[in-house]
């Protein structure tokens, strides 16, 4: 027997090996894990996680948009989907900062009109399968095209995240006291959210625009648990994305489960675990009389 | 620092404020360099407003304040409540380290010469061998040691503390002002806004007492006088709660200033 033939034998391995879809999936979510995962620390770290949400959902009247006028064309959705993300990014932080109303009614607002907007163009022109399709993603159907732009999206937020770290934490800790010192301060976070929403376009294509800030804020806020720096929770985060889209798949292979929300669902398995069992979840830390007493 | 005699800040009919509300109105006056000085008042007397209009957070309604020998963005300055956010994952090195920004900004690399500074800076404020602690988990007291080393690093000349030991144990308000004395001998300027004042007697020579306006300016002694701190009172208590300034006749700068003003709206 050859080495792939006992490597398919394994049940945990043996989808990967087998069907080039599943590898395709796989690449996908590795590379969403990669690029959107770190986003999301950041997004959680700026109390920002629901205007995360917000903004996926306001992708959705772009991305239908782009259906209406060119079909299920991964181009044309990415493109409405980019404009639509940007725009809400902008007027969502705008509305908060000068009006009345405050940031999470006015996100609030901008994710309901959008979600139904969205929903209503799509089914304008196309059926209930289409409609599927853009809601939950098809990470079991990722072709070359998508799977570049997955790629190329991780790639670009990497080298931003890496490049402008300091000045990404520093907008998160103290913005204060950078818009103080720097004129850098509005370049941070416009710079920020436009990663931000060039993630959450890649996560729409695997997971669709309901669920592609699940694979941002669960492996966060669960690594959140577990360690107390950035770098760490980084790191935590990304591995936990990575981990739970594999059994993600796996289950919605053997079981038979529609693949993006088996994804999100394991992530948000592994935060309920996390919470549990993780040192610094509230079970946990507050049972251990923190190093106080010797045994 | 500069051997330059000129005012490091220089008030001139300055007027500060927010929503139309004047805190502080008509201050003239000017800081020279090297000078360390307390600012007393009453609560409400716009002592943080003040600060807050020479660290350039506010723009004046009328007036101007001049800055000579540092530049707007390179003042050190410790806002009263931090506006750091606590629960932030950051560990006590890395926060401090954000001092250096002037000289590293955000992309250069941290050298030797950094890290020594670091090291050095959370030597002076007691805090060595805390570097890898986050700063969720500092006491009060060790945050504002922190704060401090932050402050230390930014190296300005012009150093601004409002309210820095409001709440902080007598321990480390004494290694604080140490500091604070140093960071004077250094011939850096030190404005503090400060409540205690045995305090401000014992370690301010100079003293600038406030309520909405100036009651008196000078050495230390000759300011705190019980007349003075009676009048700044009264001055408080006649304008009830204090929510603004009384409205004044308006003087010969102030028509300008409306009618530069109308001139443009219309013009």
């Amino acid at each position: 027997m050859s080495l792939v033939d006992t490597l398919a034998s394994v049940p945990v391995l043996s989808p990967f090996i087998e069907f080039a879809f599943m590898r395709r999936a796989l690449a996908g979510c590795l590379a969403l894990s990669l690029g959107a995962t770190p986003i999301g620390v950041f997004l959680m770290l700026r109390r920002m996680s629901l205007a995360g949400d917000a903004i996926s959902h306001a992708i959705l009247p772009g991305a239908a948009i782009g259906y209406l006028l060119a079909g299920l064309s991964l181009p044309a959705m990415t493109i409405g989907g980019l404009v639509a993300g940007v725009a809400v990014a902008l007027l969502a932080g705008g509305v908060a900062r000068n009006s009345v109303i405050k940031e999470d009614a006015s996100l609030a607002t901008f994710y309901l009109i959008s979600l139904s907007a969205g929903v209503l163009i799509i089914s304008m022109r196309g059926s209930s399968v289409d409609l599927l399709h853009i809601l939950f993603g098809s990470v079991l159907a990722l072709d070359d095209t998508a799977l570049l732009l997955l790629a190329a999206f991780a790639s670009l937020s990497i080298v931003a995240i890496a490049a402008g770290l300091r000045l990404i934490v520093l907008e998160c800790c103290d913005p204060a006291y950078l818009a103080r010192i720097s004129h850098l301060g509005a370049v941070a976070h416009y710079g920020f959210m436009a990663l931000v929403v060039l993630n959450l376009i890649g996560g729409f294509h695997a997971l669709g625009t309901l669920m592609a800030v699940g694979i941002m804020i669960l492996p966060s806020a669960a690594a959140r648990f577990w360690v107390q720096t950035i770098a760490p929770l980084i790191l935590v985060a990304i591995a936990l994305a990575f981990a739970g889209s594999v059994v993600g798949l796996l289950l919605s292979y053997y079981v038979d489960l529609p693949a993006g929300p088996a994804i999100v669902l394991t992530l948000g398995g592994l935060y309920l675990l996390s919470m549990i069992v993780g040192p610094l979840g509230p079970l946990v830390s507050r049972r251990r009389p923190r190093w106080h007493f010797t045994r | 620092m500069k051997a330059d005699n000129a005012a490091i800040v220089r008030f001139e009919n300055l007027t500060l404020g927010y929503n139309h509300h004047p805190a502080v109105h008509h201050l003239h006056g000017e800081v020279a360099p090297g000078t360390l000085l307390a600012i007393v008042g009453p609560n409400g007397a716009g002592k943080s407003t003040l600060l807050k209009g020479i660290a350039g957070e506010l723009r004046p309604f009328q007036g101007t304040i001049h800055l000579h020998g540092v530049r707007k963005e390179n003042i050190a300055y410790l806002t009263q409540q931090s506006t750091l956010d606590n629960t932030f994952p950051i560990v006590v090195q890395d926060f401090v380290a954000m001092g250096l920004w002037r000289h590293f900004g955000a992309f250069r690399r941290f050298d030797a010469t950094a890290e020594r500074r670091i090291a050095e800076s959370l030597a002076a404020v007691g805090l060595t061998g805390l570097e890898n602690r986050p700063i969720g988990q500092l006491s009060g007291g060790q945050l504002q040691r922190a704060r401090f080393a932050h402050v230390m690093l930014q190296d300005s000349p012009l150093v601004l503390l409002d309210e820095p030991y409001s709440a902080i144990d007598a321990n480390t308000v004494h290694d604080l002002a140490g500091l604070v004395r140093r960071w004077n001998t250094e011939g850096r300027t030190v404005i503090s806004v400060l409540h205690d004042l045995e305090h401000v007697r014992s370690e301010y020579p100079e003293t600038l007492l406030l309520a909405r306006e100036v009651i008196a300016r000078g050495p230390t002694e000759a300011v705190l006088t019980a007349e003075n701190l009676k009048r700044a009172r009264q001055l408080a208590e006649e304008q009830g709660e204090l929510v603004g300034a009384p409205v004044c006749a308006a003087d010969e700068d102030a028509e300008q200033a409306i009618h530069a003003h109308l001139g443009h709206k219309h013009g």
